[in-house]
């Protein structure tokens, strides 16, 4: 699955910089046909129909394993999103709250730059339905069965759990949940070829780094809540 | 910032409510996109925030039109030098960071690296295009060496284009590329440095006590390497492996005079038992709760640097403990409530240690540390910390003192004032491909935060972050910026990606405020592609902006009522010889007449001088740069005479400083020359 086109750079490229730098940039010492600080249009034009040459041949540098990591991803997010949208009628506190506003923010935007990523290269792309805690995500049947993922009778106990109770329930899923999600980018990471498109790697990475360190924040709001709970017995 | 607690309450509960019909939206427009067939088109993203696009602001950086060389532009109090496309091998690449040596600009691109001759900052001419592809290609420069950070999976050590496909492999290279640039138009490739996570950044330490070496403190936070490909790398947890490469940063000795010798020198562990740090103060979300619970009379108590609220029941029981304690019955007296509140502590500590809690694991890496040899600091952003370090030994830097903070996502990167007194850290919030300054986003998300050094602790004022609406297709959040000199001031320019970049005037810790801009409308108008400034930083009179997809900008500022000629004068006359903004430089200015004008300039916009003498002050030194000997000095002398007279109340360290200047002008003929490290 990894093409490139070669000559078809080639080709747009010297069309593109036929007045800037085609083959000074190796050589390195011919600055006299540097680029231009006002490029003309022309070359703006080629220039520009170089760059969408090679965005479009980057998406095609992936492997099944990145393709199923991003549909897997898919489903394991929008159930973050299934525990997330309980916070306000539970009765979180403002915590939890707060890491549910973001996660909202920030995995609702993951799965939209998943599911482009997975559309601009022609794949399958997993439909996100949300009802209550009914979640519905279209593809594979291990999209529902991610790492991680809690199973129905967790979340109908997290739903019905309110205040420090659900505090203490979605922190532990979460952290869990987050867990699984890690489990997915080292899995990735360790296979032949995977990870190796830019948008990809940066992408996975991106998300064990952040759910890493929201693990160590979650981590701490729960020995906190449970020392405060610790404290009636 | 001034939002009241209550807006930001609602804010929360806005947020959401709102991303649930988002995400529906999300799923019925992906089910469209699905129906209409293969290589749709990806117009699908518009639906997440439309109301990005109609913020209600007369911000001209509102509704630029798209394009990649040919998007709309809004500029404010800044000029646009020039705009130069990437050279063809590095077109569709990500330019990343920056560094500068002599007046050479040294652009990092996942592609490689570009050196451009800015001697001419209309007319950047490229020195060397050296393809040898790795991300993120992070540079940094020192003598005659060049540093190049790869982290990703597919970079080769002998810089092949063809990638690494296989998960083990001998030709991989994470870790530090080093060149040799004494010839800059022909760098030559000496060493490497591998590491088990790789190099995300890195920043590089001249210690000045030792001339033989330098040091680069590597941050990696990509997963670690199998051993099967660097002996020695685990990526355990450190119960079952204390030698795990998590938790920990690597420090590279380079001797200079043989740097193919360069070799790692220790793994400092500068978060162990980083357990839970105090807050850096509340949220106003935080505060609003705990006010609520106040004013119902709940029990609030400090543990460990922070305010926890016990919740009404639990609180109940523990009175009714109380109250069976002393044999009582009923409700619960005043005098239960305070043998409550002075026993919770014990009780609590006593608990604790019955069921022997473990340590909480703090960060396990960092994502960049900014190095300040002047002030033997250096500041690191660590996942969820922000550290303060302690630098007299480089190869065993100390930590101070650290921060948390409940609306930071990720800590990135640093940056003290030119005195020390202050540092900013920002947080990339969503990694920086996401688009987090949409109208819907929090202002105190993705942002700066702002904090003064106080006895070698950090204190949260304020938070600060673009303060103009971006589209969806836009990704934005903090990122990489550097002091601008000016004198008596603390000035940033700053990178957020398609935000574009921002000046800000931070002097004021407690209120940051915008002076300058400069931003380009998405680089597609259909869908978010990675675009805008990834890096922009002040180098010796302009500010030169790395674009992602655009390649490099150079702006320069232009007078405004923030910030004067006199005052940019004097910030370019700040120079330096190279620049790594993650090795912080201290600034200093010679005595010119921009400087001295400069801080007139300042007292007269704080009203710090009567307006009579700062009208007098600026005769005289019209007078004093005409005039030739003894005139010159003697006019110079009596004025600074005067001046230091004149310093008294709160102006008076800037009145001092001017008086200063004016007294090195009477006694130097010529200007010195610049800036120290």
């Amino acid at each position: 699955m990894s093409t490139f086109r070669a000559p078809l750079y080639a080709a747009l490229a010297c069309v593109a910089l036929a007045a800037g730098a085609c083959g000074a940039a190796r050589s390195g010492t011919d600055t006299s046909s540097a680029p231009s600080a006002r490029p003309t249009d022309d070359s703006k034009a080629g220039i520009e129909a170089l760059y969408r040459a090679r965005m479009d041949s980057a998406r095609m540098r992936y492997t099944d394993a990145d393709v199923r990591f991003m549909i897997g991803m898919i489903g394991h997010h929008a159930q973050a999103l299934v525990m997330c949208r309980l916070a306000p009628e539970n009765d979180a506190g403002p915590r939890v709250a707060t890491l549910c506003s973001r996660i909202l923010n920030s995995q609702g935007d993951e799965i939209v730059l998943m599911q482009r990523w997975l559309r601009q290269r022609g794949e399958f792309v997993p439909q996100v339905t949300i009802d209550g805690i009914h979640l519905e995500v279209t593809g594979p049947e291990y999209v529902m069965h991610m790492p991680g993922m809690l199973s129905d009778e967790q979340l109908r106990e997290l739903a019905a759990a309110r205040g420090p109770d659900f505090d203490r329930l979605f922190l532990e899923g979460m952290i869990h949940h987050h867990q699984g999600a890690v489990g997915m980018v080292d899995k990735l990471f360790a296979q032949d070829g995977a990870a190796q498109d830019e948008a990809a790697f940066k992408l996975a990475n991106d998300i064990q780094v952040d759910q890493k360190t929201e693990i160590a924040r979650m981590k701490r709001m729960l020995s906190e809540l449970t020392s405060a709970n610790r404290g009636n017995r | 910032m001034e939002r009241s607690t209550s807006h930001r309450r609602t804010l929360a509960r806005r947020l959401l409510g709102r991303t649930g019909a988002l995400l529906l939206s999300a799923g019925l427009v992906g089910a469209a996109g699905c129906a209409s067939a293969s290589g749709g088109p990806a117009a699908t993203d518009e639906a997440v925030a439309p109301a990005a696009r109609t913020a209600p602001t007369g911000d001209p950086r509102v509704g630029l039109e798209a394009g990649l060389l040919d998007a709309g532009e809004a500029t404010w109090n800044l000029n646009v030098v020039s705009e130069t496309p990437p050279p063809e091998d590095f077109v569709g690449k990500t330019n990343s960071d920056l560094a500068f040596k002599d007046h050479y600009a040294i652009q990092g691109n996942y592609n490689g690296f570009q050196i451009w001759d800015i001697s001419d900052p209309s007319e950047p001419s490229l020195v060397v295009g050296y393809v040898c592809p790795a991300s993120q290609s992070d540079v940094s420069v020192y003598g005659n060496l060049l540093f190049v950070s790869a982290e990703g999976l597919g970079s080769r050590l002998d810089c092949g284009t063809q990638g690494v496909k296989e998960q083990v492999s001998a030709d991989r290279i994470r870790g530090i590329r080093i060149f040799d640039i004494s010839d800059i138009e022909h760098p030559k490739y000496v060493s490497n440095v591998q590491t088990c996570r790789g190099s995300h950044t890195h920043s590089v330490l001249v210690d000045p006590d030792d001339p033989e070496n330098v040091y680069v403190y590597i941050s990696g936070q990509a997963p670690v390497r199998p051993a099967e490909e660097l002996a020695g790398c685990s990526g355990a947890s450190p119960s079952e492996d204390p030698n795990t490469a998590l938790f920990r940063i690597e420090v590279i000795r380079v001797p200079l005079a043989n740097p193919e010798k360069a070799a790692i020198v220790s793994s400092p562990r500068i978060f162990e038992n980083l357990v839970a740090p105090p807050q850096h103060g509340l949220a106003p979300e935080d505060k609003a709760e705990l006010e609520r619970a106040r004013a119902r009379g709940a029990f609030v108590f400090d543990m460990g640097g922070r305010s926890i609220i016990l919740p009404d029941r639990y609180a109940d029981q523990m009175l009714d403990s109380i109250v069976r304690e002393r044999g009582g019955e009923g409700a619960p007296t005043g005098a239960d409530s305070a043998a409550l509140r002075a026993r919770f502590e014990k009780m609590i500590a006593e608990r604790m240690g019955e069921q022997g809690d473990g340590p909480q694991p703090g960060p396990n890496q960092c994502h960049d540390i900014t190095l300040y040899p002047a002030i033997q600091r250096a500041g690191g952003a660590c996942a969820g910390y922000g550290l303060l370090l302690d630098i007299r030994d480089p190869i065993h830097p100390r930590r101070l003192a650290a921060v948390s903070d409940s609306n930071f996502s990720y800590w990135h990167s640093a940056t003290f004032s030119n005195d020390g007194s202050k540092i900013l850290f920002t947080d990339e919030w969503g990694g920086g491909g996401q688009p987090k300054c949409r109208a819907s986003d929090p202002k105190e998300w993705g942002a700066d935060a702002i904090f003064t050094v106080e006895n070698g602790k950090m204190r949260f004022r304020s938070y600060y972050k673009l303060p103009a609406a971006q589209t969806s297709e836009e990704n934005c959040v903090a990122h990489n910026g550097s002091l601008i000199p000016v004198p008596g001031r603390d000035i940033m320019v700053q990178a957020w990606y398609q935000g574009g970049v921002s000046v800000f005037d931070w002097t004021d810790p407690d209120h940051p405020k915008e002076i300058a801009f400069f931003d380009r409308g998405p680089v597609n108008a259909e869908t978010m592609e990675m675009g805008g400034s990834w890096s922009a930083y002040w180098y010796n009179g302009v500010i030169v902006s790395s674009e992602i997809a655009r390649g490099l900008d150079i702006l320069e500022l232009a007078p405004s009522e923030y910030l004067t000629a006199n005052e940019i004068a004097a910030a370019r006359s700040a120079k330096l010889d190279y620049l790594n903004v993650q090795g912080q430089p201290r600034y200093t200015w010679p005595a010119t007449y921009s400087l001295a004008r400069s801080y007139l300039d300042q007292l007269e916009r704080s009203g710090g001088l009567p307006a009579a003498e700062i009208a007098a002050s600026r005769r005289e030194l019209a007078r004093a740069e005409v005039a030739s000997e003894p005139v010159r000095a003697e006019t110079l002398a009596a004025l600074a005479e005067r001046l230091e007279g004149r310093a008294s109340g709160h102006a008076a360290p800037k009145v001092e400083r001017l008086a200063e200047a004016v007294r090195e002008l009477s006694n130097a003929g010529a200007p010195r020359t610049a800036a120290s490290r």
